[in-house]
């Protein structure tokens, strides 16, 4: 017992304040801030993903809306075909749309890890400064195919008009939905846990510290951070299924380049690398956009001014400041 | 589909590459000489573009706004590289990146305030207003034309100050060697600073020549700031010649791509489906040519210092 970590404590915590709000919330008859512990989680679930990418692996993606983006639409469409009773495509086989969040969220992940094989392919060849300008680029490029395809909605964006359901669960209650993106954000917060201790994960942050060193031990730091950037797209592209079922709603903006740029905010708020930095990031902005949200509509100003100034003299986010820095033992 | 349709899209290809150069200019000899990789360089852009549309409307003169946006959006560069640029040169790029998305955030949200949501109209000069007649029975808008000419302008001082100044000289020397220049006597934060307003003024004055064809508003700059990194990746980082090159080929292959490949398309499929399917892809071509770029090139066609 002695040996537990102020971060974990601190950890702990977090985990165990996000998951009373709601019910505090639902006793004070406001059921408004159950919605908003859920945004908090699906926040803090896309955050999670991008961490593993860019705190562990130290690859800074600035594209990773258009995995949130990617998983949001393949929801969206596959619960529109269900809904309308049209098959995807009826030769050579029939493919059927669907309402059950379990498959959704299978084929959500699969096709975001897919979109992040091929992106990874391309802009893994580079690094640095060439590696953050390609993940954006790449990004835009599926942006604007949202904007310009016009079955799905285009810029309007596709409504998904019930919400799909969970088994033996309805999810169309808030709390219920609440606690199932909470589950799902633990159980990727454990995956990312037992990823960072195994084996895998210490050739990761090997590829981050020093490459020459992994590829002279004979593994090769393209392949591990290829995996990771799948990974991270997969959790990344889950978040955003569980938003489109949220919502109700995906639209392009999901996939712009400022969705990206928040993912980040989530994870540099927080704490860059820490196992809760981005839960910690996303209850942060969350906070800071329904306090100052609700003084001006200009608050996107001061978020700008409260990142500058954690960016400049803060560094390490709300982790690291109140846990120290980082232990490597 | 028309020769003279064809030349019209070919020259409104290179208007759109040399605009795109005025912004690639400036963040490419950021990178090159300062090593810094700023995402509000499209925010500079937006300031040139409301100074100049604020400044027209006031005076009713289309020049002096055209001046203003190059005064505003330079000083605007010294400014934030003093106050907060500064800071992040021995910085890695995670926070360079965060830093100027804070200062994207702050100028967006800023300029809503001071000017609201709408868009602002800022006309052309009526100096340069209607259309030319060029061979081939060509029409084409004189104020394009002129943007060309003040974009090849533009790239030849660029490349006289880079090679033939003392200023140049000096920025040549910082690219390849900073720790070397300052220990030479140069003092080396003010060349910093003058070289990000440079940039910064390059920016400004994009987006006034811009928003007279397009409108005046918030968060304009940044299309064309994440064009001006795909041109960057293409044309390799650092490299002037390479971002020239990078923003016509990027220029031209998305004007075409709009134009030509609908009608592609029209030969083998009904026409509602190869106009949804031609546009969709050619909103991606440029991306598809970065990746094409990066399998062959993954430093840039004209990589200066790798």
């Amino acid at each position: 017992m002695l040996n537990v970590s102020r971060e974990t404590i601190l950890n702990c915590l977090l985990a165990l304040t996000l998951l009373v709000v709601p019910f505090i919330a639902l006793s004070l008859d406001e059921p408004f801030y159950v919605t908003l512990a859920t945004r908090v989680a699906i926040y803090a679930l896309a955050g999670v993903g991008l961490n593993l990418a860019l705190g562990l692996g130290g690859l800074i993606s600035f594209g990773h809306a258009a995995f949130f983006g990617i998983g949001g639409y393949a929801v969206g469409i596959l619960a529109s075909h269900a809904l309308n009773y049209e098959p995807h495509f009826s030769s050579p086989f029939e493919l059927e749309g669907t309402t059950q969040m379990l498959i959704l969220w299978l084929v959500a992940m699969i096709v975001s890890g897919l979109a992040a094989l091929i992106i990874g392919l391309f802009s893994l060849r580079t690094s640095g400064v060439y590696f953050i300008m390609i993940t954006l680029a790449f990004a835009q490029m599926i942006y604007y195919f949202a904007i310009s395809w016009p079955a799905y909605g285009g810029e309007d964006g596709l409504s998904i008009y019930v919400r799909n359901g969970f088994p033996g669960v309805n999810t169309l209650i808030p709390i219920n939905f609440f606690l199932i993106t909470f589950g799902v954000l633990m159980s990727a917060l454990f995956l990312v846990a037992t990823l960072r201790n195994s084996r895998f994960g210490a050739a990761l942050q090997a590829a981050r510290q020093n490459e020459d060193r992994l590829s002279a031990v004979g593994i090769k730091p393209f392949n591990i951070r290829l995996a990771t950037f799948v990974i991270s797209a997969m959790i990344t592209g889950l978040a955003g299924a569980l938003f489109a079922d949220l919502n109700r709603f995906v639209s392009p903006n999901m996939l712009s380049w400022h969705t990206s740029g928040e993912i980040m905010v989530f994870v540099i708020l927080g704490g860059v690398g820490r196992l809760f930095g981005p839960v910690a990031g996303a209850a942060l902005f969350i906070l800071f956009e329904f306090i100052f949200g609700g003084l001006t509509e200009h608050w996107m100003f001061f978020l700008g001014l409260v990142l500058l100034a954690v960016v400049l003299f803060a560094r390490g986010g709300l982790i690291g400041s109140l846990a120290g820095k980082v232990r490597y033992d | 589909m028309t020769a003279a349709l064809l030349i019209e899209q070919l020259l409104n290809g290179v208007q759109f590459g040399l605009m795109l150069f005025l912004m690639a200019a400036g963040l490419t000899l950021v990178f090159g000489v300062m090593g810094l990789i700023n995402l509000a360089h499209g925010s500079l852009y937006m300031v040139g573009a409301f100074a100049c549309a604020a400044v027209a409307n006031f005076t009713g003169s289309f020049w002096i706004g055209l001046g203003a946006s190059l005064a505003a959006a330079a000083a605007a560069g010294a400014i934030i590289e003093i106050v907060v640029i500064r800071r992040l040169y021995n910085r890695d790029h995670l926070d360079q990146v965060l830093a100027t998305f804070a200062l994207i955030l702050i100028f967006s949200e800023g300029t809503r305030w001071v000017f609201g949501s709408f868009p602002l109209f800022l006309d052309v000069p009526e100096l340069l207003s209607g259309p030319v007649s060029l061979p081939f029975g060509v029409q084409y808008s004189i104020y394009r034309l002129a943007i060309i000419v003040i974009g090849c302008l533009v790239a030849l001082g660029l490349y006289l100050l880079i090679t033939k100044t003392r200023l140049g000289i000096r920025i040549r020397a910082g690219e390849s060697d900073r720790a070397m220049i300052a220990a030479l006597g140069i003092d080396i934060r003010t060349l910093y600073t003058i070289v990000f307003a440079l940039g910064a003024g390059l920016a400004g004055l994009a987006g006034a020549l811009v928003g007279a064809i397009q409108s005046v508003q918030v968060g304009m700059g940044e299309p064309v700031l994440i064009l001006a990194f795909v041109v960057i990746v293409i044309g390799g980082i650092g490299s002037i010649k390479g971002s020239l090159f990078g923003s016509l080929l990027v220029g031209l292959v998305d004007t075409m791509g709009r134009f030509l490949l609908p009608s592609f398309f029209k030969l083998f499929m009904d026409p509602s489906q190869a106009t949804s399917v031609g546009s969709a892809l050619a909103s991606m071509l440029i991306y598809i040519l970065m990746a094409l770029v990066l399998v062959v090139k993954p430093k840039g066609l004209f990589s200066a210092n790798a």
